[in-house]
């Protein structure tokens, strides 16, 4: 009885040690490389001005419509991240490294996961402050708007991650997971996009169920890829 | 190789299939002489109450093969069997078919009714986002011809078709209720009589005619699997006897 106590949380530790390697792993390939710094952040102010450009500044749509504008640009950013994460693995036949370095196949997911949320972090604050400079929006609600950031974040590198070894190995993957993941995101579109909206507005309270809503869905994310990511590994 | 001791059948027919065939279009007959003739336009609706005995039914009948698409999955994942990968497969691809056919009948059908195409209610959202979802479970049915990686990659895919539909059906009916909207005008269950009985025996039709095709679709997806696993075989065949003894 004991010691399965002590080896399951051996086992435990184990793996959010394996997952700190991972993501250590992923983030020094992107501090090298800077791809993200390079290109995916400049993209991410690239839609703020088409933004504008699309959207008459003076009308006042532009800015009713930041929130939701702010989450698309997460989105669409975000899918470069994930397509990166997992580009990195395929270029080398790193994934059979992978699997073959006896890492859990739960905690490599956690760690990737990890990985392209802090990713999706600083390309939020960058563009909570692009929003604020270039469309003059004016947040109040911070702890809302940290808390959405948050747990939103979790939930699309969650999915992200579980859809991004779908697509890993296939060839025509940069069409493919656009297609698989964008509907799957929808819910925390529409949710991130209410909560932003109510702390803009100074009306947090009506902002937090929809924080609630977001953290449903990152469990079913996390949970789904704990489980799904080693058999997917395997085969990608 | 098991299967090619099986007998190689030359068509996706049998005697149950025709069977089943021959019964499904003669109750398809039927619901098209009940729904277009003997039963009274509506007082409300006019004649466009007639298209409800066509996209209640496709739409029972869709929900019914992404049901059977998930189980299909679950087994798959379990088992490992090239069947329970097949079955979801094919009632994925059907069940396809029936959603877009549901999302046309109900444009056309709320353009008189509601006077607009379409409205952000949750049950149309989430029927839209679950047809987007089915196309993309075909993108990747077509992305490995190995049958355990295109099943493993399918199965997952599958199983998180119904999971993704509770979450936007939640979502945005919750949206739509914090927005204050006025509740649509909703067919209510206040039919009765040969109408009721038209509904009823539809839907039992649109299930069959589901049923029906994907018994086809399946065989013909275990057909071509059993080609190309028969190519591999011929190829490599050949090759051995171009090697001189």
């Amino acid at each position: 009885m004991w010691s399965t106590v002590t080896s399951r949380r051996r086992r435990g530790r184990t793996v959010f040690r394996d997952a700190a390697l991972v993501a250590g792993k992923d983030l020094r390939i992107e501090l090298r490389s800077r791809v993200g710094l390079n290109q995916v952040l400049p993209l991410a102010v690239l839609m703020l001005v088409l933004f504008a450009f699309a959207l008459d500044p003076d009308t006042g749509v532009l800015e009713r419509a930041t929130p939701g504008l702010f989450w698309v640009a997460v989105l669409l950013c975000g899918l470069l991240a994930v397509q990166r994460a997992f580009a990195i693995e395929v270029a080398d036949g790193v994934t059979d490294s992978l699997r073959l370095s006896a890492l859990d196949p739960g905690a490599v997911f956690l760690g990737k996961a990890a990985a392209v949320g802090l990713q999706l972090l600083v390309l939020q604050a960058l563009l909570l402050a692009g929003v604020i400079v270039l469309y003059d929006a004016a947040p109040s609600g911070w702890p809302l708007l940290a808390a959405t950031c948050l747990v939103a974040t979790v939930g699309i590198a969650g999915a992200g991650t579980l859809y991004g070894v779908l697509a890993a190995g296939v060839r025509v993957r940069e069409t493919l997971l656009p297609l698989l993941l964008l509907p799957v995101l929808a819910p925390v579109l529409l949710a991130a996009t209410r909560a932003f909206e109510a702390g803009f507005d100074g009306r947090s309270g009506e902002g937090w169920p929809w924080v609630g809503l977001l953290a449903a869905f990152a469990l079913v994310y996390i949970v789904a890829g704990l489980f799904g990511f080693g058999a997917l590994l395997e085969e990608s | 190789m098991t299967a090619e001791t099986t007998a190689a059948p030359t068509g996706t027919s049998s005697r149950g299939s025709r069977l089943l065939g021959v019964v499904t279009l003669a109750g398809l007959a039927l619901v098209v002489v009940l729904a277009f003739v003997a039963t009274a336009a509506d007082t409300d609706m006019g004649e466009s109450v007639r298209l409800i005995y066509v996209h209640v039914p496709v739409v029972t009948a869709a929900y019914l093969g992404i049901l059977a698409t998930t189980v299909g999955s679950i087994m798959f994942l379990w088992k490992r069997s090239e069947w329970w990968d097949l079955v979801a497969a094919s009632s994925a691809e059907v069940s396809a078919v029936f959603m877009g056919l549901t999302l046309v009948v109900g444009m056309i059908w709320g353009k008189p009714t509601w006077g607009v195409y379409w409205v952000w209610d949750a049950r149309l959202t989430s029927t839209l986002v679950l047809f987007l979802l089915l196309l993309g479970y075909q993108a990747v049915r077509r992305t490995s011809v190995d049958p355990l990686v295109r099943g493993k990659r399918s199965a997952i895919v599958g199983l998180l078709l119904l999971p993704n539909v509770v979450i936007v059906n939640r979502s945005v009916e919750w949206w739509r209720s914090l927005h204050q909207e006025p509740t649509l005008l909703r067919l209510d269950p206040t039919i009765e009589g040969l109408q009721l009985f038209t509904l009823v025996l539809a839907i039992a039709v649109a299930t069959l005619l589901l049923g029906w095709l994907v018994i086809h679709r399946f065989r013909l997806a275990w057909l071509q699997d059993q080609v190309d696993r028969r190519w591999l075989v011929d190829a490599i065949d050949e090759r051995r006897a171009e090697v001189p003894a």
